[in-house]
């Protein structure tokens, strides 16, 4: 456990708890990123404002950090392009099937203490340590 | 205010990835891999976050409306389906393939790396195609709703 950091973890945590109970209390919303995400691709709908507004900070986040001196690295990607757009569309195809993903199910939904979003949580959980074990141990990647 | 404040709350909420270390797909394959060198840190980022959110919501339940909407919008859906639990499945083998959930992947792209913006473009595909799916089927069912309706 090398690599463990519990002090950023617990304070970068609680500042994502913060921000889903700060946009619920403010506008009503579940702070639910694919559900956001998918709300901006079609054509129709016309509450995109607050959407927008909520991935413009998301993205501006980086940035800011940046100019206190705090930049983000370049995240490691596999390097595989097929890998990265296989993944890529279940990632999307799957958190509108599953209705959620990480935050939607993970936070919100356990926060509101919803069955759905811990069966969700658990059946992700699990297919992505089973990837990760058959990618990384059984492939030797 | 109605827009300021998604804003500030999509800021907290990058803040949070960025100190958590959550956007990085490293840090996160590194929890996912229990049987390598196992780094238990998401674990801590979803409890903290919990330990905010469980109280935060029970507060705003008790407030009949938001501070700048009408009301609550929030997910009607109840019960386990064949749709969620296959949907968690399909996205948590994604999400192990390449360790980018939609959160990190969205504020990723501030960096301008070219395998985040396919892994995006990816997602927002796989999002569509679903959407689709899911229209053709409705508009299916509603045909054949139709068709035995003049039928009977």
């Amino acid at each position: 456990m090398a690599n463990f950091t519990p002090v950023s973890a617990a304070i970068g945590g609680a500042l994502i708890g913060l921000s889903a109970v700060l946009l619920m209390l403010s506008t009503g919303r579940i702070a639910g990123i694919s559900g956001i995400f998918s709300g901006l691709l079609n054509l129709r709908g016309e509450d995109k404002g607050w959407r927008i507004s909520f991935v413009g900070g998301l993205i501006l986040a980086p940035i800011l950090a940046g100019l206190i001196g705090y930049g983000m690295a370049q995240p490691k990607l596999p390097s595989s392009w097929a890998v990265i757009v296989v993944a890529g569309l279940l990632v999307g195809f799957g958190t509108r099937l599953g209705g959620g993903c990480t935050s939607g199910h993970g936070i919100c939904g356990i926060g509101r203490l919803s069955l759905r979003s811990i069966v969700a949580t658990i059946v992700f959980m699990v297919t992505a340590v089973v990837t990760v074990a058959i990618t990384h141990h059984a492939l030797g990647g | 205010m109605w827009i300021i404040a998604p804003l500030l709350c999509g800021l907290i909420f990058g803040a949070g990835l960025l100190i958590s270390g959550m956007v990085q797909p490293t840090k996160v394959l590194g929890f996912l891999d229990i049987f390598g060198a196992w780094d238990p840190s998401l674990a801590v980022v979803m409890g903290a976050a919990l330990a905010v959110s469980i109280p935060g919501f029970m507060l705003a339940d008790r407030n009949a409306r938001p501070w700048f909407a009408g009301q609550y919008f929030r997910p009607g859906k109840s019960g386990i389906d064949l749709p969620l639990v296959s949907g968690a499945g399909l996205f948590g083998i994604g999400w192990g393939l390449v360790g980018l959930c939609p959160g990190p992947a969205l504020e990723s792209l501030a960096t301008l790396s070219p395998g985040i913006i396919v892994f995006v473009a990816a997602m927002a595909a796989g999002m569509i195609a679903h959407d689709a799916w899911q229209q053709s089927r409705l508009a299916a069912q509603r045909e054949r709703l139709l068709a035995s309706a003049t039928d009977g």
